[in-house]
């Protein structure tokens, strides 16, 4: 045991000397975090929109100072012709275009129909839809002041309410998936590659034949990875109470037991990795390409996993990363308790036993 | 002398194990793969409905929701609490609950109200969700008004009529907006991580002392440490063509020729960029992570997964020194919109500064001296 | 006689650790001039500023007439090096491995290729002209990384432990290859820690902390020291030493 910790050690100072990569990996979850929760978002603002306003009268005048009072819209063009607009759309001068019909007005009130027509530039197809939603809700406003006189019948409100995450912040979505990202890609990533390492230095063969059990030393070089996430569980932890405002609504302990397991299937991961590869170029690839990857697209991180066609969903089953980060969101989210999360705990359980069997029996007749 | 460096490296590069085939496959997988999974269009929402009401109406509306296209009854629930278990373990991500007495209160009072729960976890689709289902719910109250009041009853309010048009992409197709992204990531991953994992390798090998030791340049070295990357560029660009073709229907609007000439300037700048990192890189771990640490960062404010515009103030300002943003907006521009050389210079000059300055950086901090 | 390698007072420190301490010394052309010294003596770094891999701390240096200061790209186009560690690259055959390190020092396609056959000929390496690099045995790999590093017909070879790992019937031929190399006029700085080689070698320099603590060729060392063979010499001097080899 001694010796067992004297090995953790030295490890540690290794790991420690190496100043850049610790703050890169301490770092990555805090600029994560920022970025997530305040530079990501889908929010409508200042969108650059022009105006084709032909007919220059009072009712243009008045929807136009709508658009440009809202927060949602900037106005940075009145131009003189629709031939204009490809124009400003392939420049990228602007994201929407409002067209009114000329004599809007007049024939507006002779005929009892007024015509807008709104141009979106729909490359980017749901920006577009919610400008034109946006816009659609200005026009709305001017059109119940026409009718403010008349009590309009048949009207049913819709109460709308958001469940969980009534301000639609992302962070809900976002702090989940980093947390899954970043405990797969110390945990697994890490160890591996700095196993794989001393395979490719020949520096392994020299621990193998000490008295230590191969095993041990394995361990050993894992213990101040499992450390480092612990340090990160806690920063992201932090961070999403306290500058994202996202509480635990559930119980903390099951959260910290939850990802306890979720650390312990990252580095039977990174374990297995590490048994089958001989260099670090091909530990890498495969922990970029088969965990990093799927955990960002396939978790549910970035992308809702029920858009997704079957196959792809059949897959995301496979990813441990999946069924932690729905227990994060489970317990952080929603607070439920225990009962919540049971299918995960189990999955995640289970995988650990599967990949830890399969890395030692790999493991051993590598040394046989 | 170049020459003899470029064709080492392509050896190398070919007699890798797996990087040729990565070069060849993995744009492949992730042109076929990303986009199905990178879909943030809203569709399919599942819909648990409560309907207290069971009149003609209701179900009526029921019925409109359904044929809408956007939601799929998953559920059906007696209580409102029931519907929000059915939530809770996400059987169904929106519920509309329709309260009793609907009918009969639409009809003698001219007014109605139904109540909408969306799970917002994800708020863009929470948002989405519940403003479609009440929209739906609205043109449903539009439909009713025209039934009861015949034409011309409705006292003489001019009404406006919105016709929305999409310019680009008609049909709201969300791949033909990833497809050309997702190329961009691509090129910035194969071409960004190869490099900075290049030069750090040959330290590691100790190969580094023996080409350190010769005469060579240190631009002729990062030349042709640059060239190959430079070329599988290219190579990877045209398997992305030739997927978002074939795979996608999608060509683009504009030339390839516009963007393979801006390619040819990302490429460097990326590789170059890569590079810089090997150089201050002592092991491969140290430059894996150093590059990975900025890619998150650009790939992230770089407008691909959503819009530049929604950012806030500070973050908008650090998407200006972004290469990755102004390639991504010429990829979008010249796919979808068409646009030219001429449209996208000011795209053009910040690449050409970017490919400079991380090459002349490159090439500085490679150091044959310690 | 000529002084194609001539040392000042040459200081190399990493932080507060000096690993070069105020070493002088000349080297004539065309002998072989070995550099002798316990591990974390001090060898290699004072070879790598020769070679301009390496920036002195202070002090000053002159390799084949320029300075390894301010002219070091020049040193490197008049010198060959074979480090301690292999460094050829192991996914290269032997044959595009010497075509390589040609063409970087400026020799032509066909010149490369006629003269690639005749060293393959004259080391009886024809067979493995297409072997990969990382097949071959190490007696072998130090046999090419040798030849490859006078290829291109340098003033002066440096060798830094160049025998490091194999045989003794391995290392002699080696030594053949280094007698053939002064026959053609190429001066020979080479570092080794067997005491045997000391023995094949003009002069001698023995290193002890950072330091030169003798220089003379083996057979003075061996009446100065009034030992029976440079083993004993390198006994007497590297007792003194305070830094623990390794």
């Amino acid at each position: 045991m001694k010796q067992f910790l004297a090995f953790v050690r030295k490890e540690i100072y290794h790991i420690m000397r190496d100043v850049r990569t610790i703050m890169i990996l301490l770092g990555i979850p805090v600029i994560q975090i920022i970025l997530f929760g305040f530079a990501i978002s889908t929010e409508v603002r200042n969108a650059e929109i022009a105006i084709y306003d032909p007919s220059n009268d009072a009712a243009t005048r008045r929807i136009a100072e709508q658009i440009e009072t809202s927060s949602y819209f900037n106005i940075v063009k009145y131009i003189s012709s629709p031939k204009e607009i490809d124009q400003l759309f392939k420049k990228g001068e602007v994201s929407i275009v409002l067209v009114f019909a000329d004599r809007f007005r007049e024939k507006m009130l002779h005929t009892g129909k007024g015509e807008i027509q709104i141009i979106a530039d729909a490359s980017d197809p749901n920006n577009a839809t919610s400008l034109t939603n946006y816009l659609r809700g200005i026009i709305g406003v001017y059109q119940q002041e026409l009718m403010k006189e008349q009590k309009v019948p048949y009207q049913i409100t819709s109460e709308v309410k958001l469940l969980y995450n009534p301000q639609m912040k992302g962070a809900y979505n976002f702090v989940p998936g980093v947390l899954g990202m970043i405990l797969m890609l110390i945990c697994a990533m890490m160890t591996s590659i700095a196993v794989v390492r001393e395979k490719e230095m020949g520096t392994m063969e020299v621990l193998l034949v000490s008295p230590m059990k191969p095993l041990l030393i394995i361990i050993a070089k894992a213990v101040p990875y499992f450390l480092l996430s612990c340090i990160n569980l806690t920063t992201v932890l932090l961070l999403s109470v306290f500058v994202l405002d996202v509480p635990v609504a559930g119980s903390l302990f099951w959260l910290i037991t939850v990802s306890l397991v979720f650390i312990f299937v990252s580095l039977s991961l990174g374990l297995l990795v590490s048994t089958i590869t001989e260099s670090q170029m091909i530990a890498m690839l495969i922990s970029g390409m088969v965990f990093m990857l799927p955990v960002v697209l396939l978790s549910g991180m970035m992308f809702p996993v029920e858009n997704m066609p079957d196959f792809l969903q059949w897959i995301s089953l496979a990813i441990p990363a999946r069924w932690y980060i729905a227990a994060v969101k489970d317990i952080m989210i929603k607070g439920l308790g225990f009962e919540g999360i049971v299918k995960e705990l189990v999955i995640l359980s289970g995988m650990i036993v599967f990949l830890l069997a399969v890395s030692l029996k790999k493991f051993k007749s590598r040394l046989e | 002398m170049l020459k003899y460096l470029i064709e080492k490296e392509f050896k190398q590069i070919l007699r890798n194990p797996i990087l040729p085939r990565l070069i060849l496959v993995f744009p492949l997988m992730a042109l076929l793969i990303l986009p199905l999974a990178a879909n943030y269009e809203i569709k399919n929402i599942n819909l648990c409905v409560v309907d207290n009401d069971q009149s003609p109406y209701s179900r009526k509306l029921v019925e409109k929701i359904r044929s809408s296209g956007y939601f799929v009854i998953t559920k059906t629930a007696k209580t409102y609490d029931k519907g929000l278990e059915a939530i809770e373990y996400d059987d169904a991500d929106v519920l509309i609950e329709i309260p009793k007495n609907f009918e009969k209160e639409l009809i003698r009072e001219g007014k109605g109200k139904v109540l909408i729960s969306a799970n917002a976890v994800n708020g863009m689709k929470g948002g989405l969700s519940s403003s479609y289902l009440s929209s739906i719910v609205t043109d449903f109250a539009g439909e009713v008004r025209s039934e009861w009041i015949e034409a011309g009853t409705g006292g003489g309010v001019p009404v406006i009529e919105i016709m929305p048009l999409n310019r680009f992409n008609q049909n709201l197709d969300y791949h033909s907006y990833m497809v050309p992204a997702i190329m961009v990531m691509l090129l910035t991953m194969i071409c960004g991580f190869l490099p900075a994992l290049n030069i750090v390798s040959e330290k590691e090998a100790g190969t580094i002392e023996q080409i350190n030791v010769t005469p060579i340049r240190k631009f002729t070295f990062i030349i042709s440490k640059l060239i190959p990357y430079w070329i599988i560029g290219i190579i990877v660009l045209t398997i992305g063509f030739g997927v978002a073709a074939v795979g996608y229907n999608l060509l683009p609007a504009g030339s390839f020729g516009t963007i393979y000439v801006f390619a040819a300037v990302y490429v460097l700048a990326v590789s170059g960029f890569g590079l810089l990192v090997s150089n201050y890189s002592e092991t491969l771990q140290q430059a894996l992570f150093v590059i990975f640490f900025f890619v998150i960062i650009f790939i992230l404010i770089s407008g691909l997964y959503t819009p530049i515009k929604s950012m806030p103030e500070w973050a908008q300002t650090l998407t200006v020194i972004n290469p990755l943003r102004y390639f991504i907006e010429m990829m979008r521009s010249v796919y979808l919109k068409g646009s030219g050389l001429f449209d996208l210079q000011k795209q053009m000059i910040a690449l050409l500064i970017f490919a400079g300055l991380f090459n002349v950086l490159a090439v500085v901090s490679y150091r044959k001296r310690q | 006689m000529k002084k194609v390698i001539e040392a000042e007072n040459l200081v190399k420190k990493f932080g507060d650790f000096t690993a070069v301490d105020n070493i002088t010394f000349q080297v004539n052309e065309g002998e072989i001039f070995g550099f002798l010294g316990a591990n974390g003596a001090g060898k290699t770094t004072a070879m790598r500023m020769l070679c301009g891999l390496s920036k002195p701390t202070s002090g000053e240096g002159r390799v084949a007439g320029y300075d390894i200061g301010k002219e070091a790209e020049k040193v490197k186009a008049n010198i060959g090096y074979m480090s301690q560690k292999f460094s050829l690259y192991n996914d290269l055959k032997v044959w595009e491995n010497i075509r390589l390190f040609g063409g970087i020092y400026g020799m032509g396609s066909d010149e490369i290729k006629e003269k690639t056959d005749e060293l393959l000929k004259r080391l009886n390496f024809e067979n493995e002209k297409n072997t990969m690099v990382k097949s071959l045995p190490l007696g072998w790999k130090q046999k090419l990384a040798f030849s490859v590093s006078i290829f291109h017909n340098p003033k002066i070879v440096f060798l830094d432990e160049p025998t490091g790992g194999v045989d003794p019937a391995t290392r002699r031929q080696f030594w053949e290859l280094i007698y053939e190399a002064t026959d053609r006029g190429i001066t020979v700085f080479v570092t080794t820690h067997y005491m045997d080689e000391a023995e094949y070698c003009d002069r001698v320099s023995i290193m002890v902390d950072g330091r030169i603590d003798a220089l003379e060729s083996p057979m003075k060392l061996r009446e100065t020291y009034d030992a029976k063979n440079m083993d004993e010499v390198f006994y007497q001097l590297a007792r003194t030493a305070k830094r623990n080899g390794g």
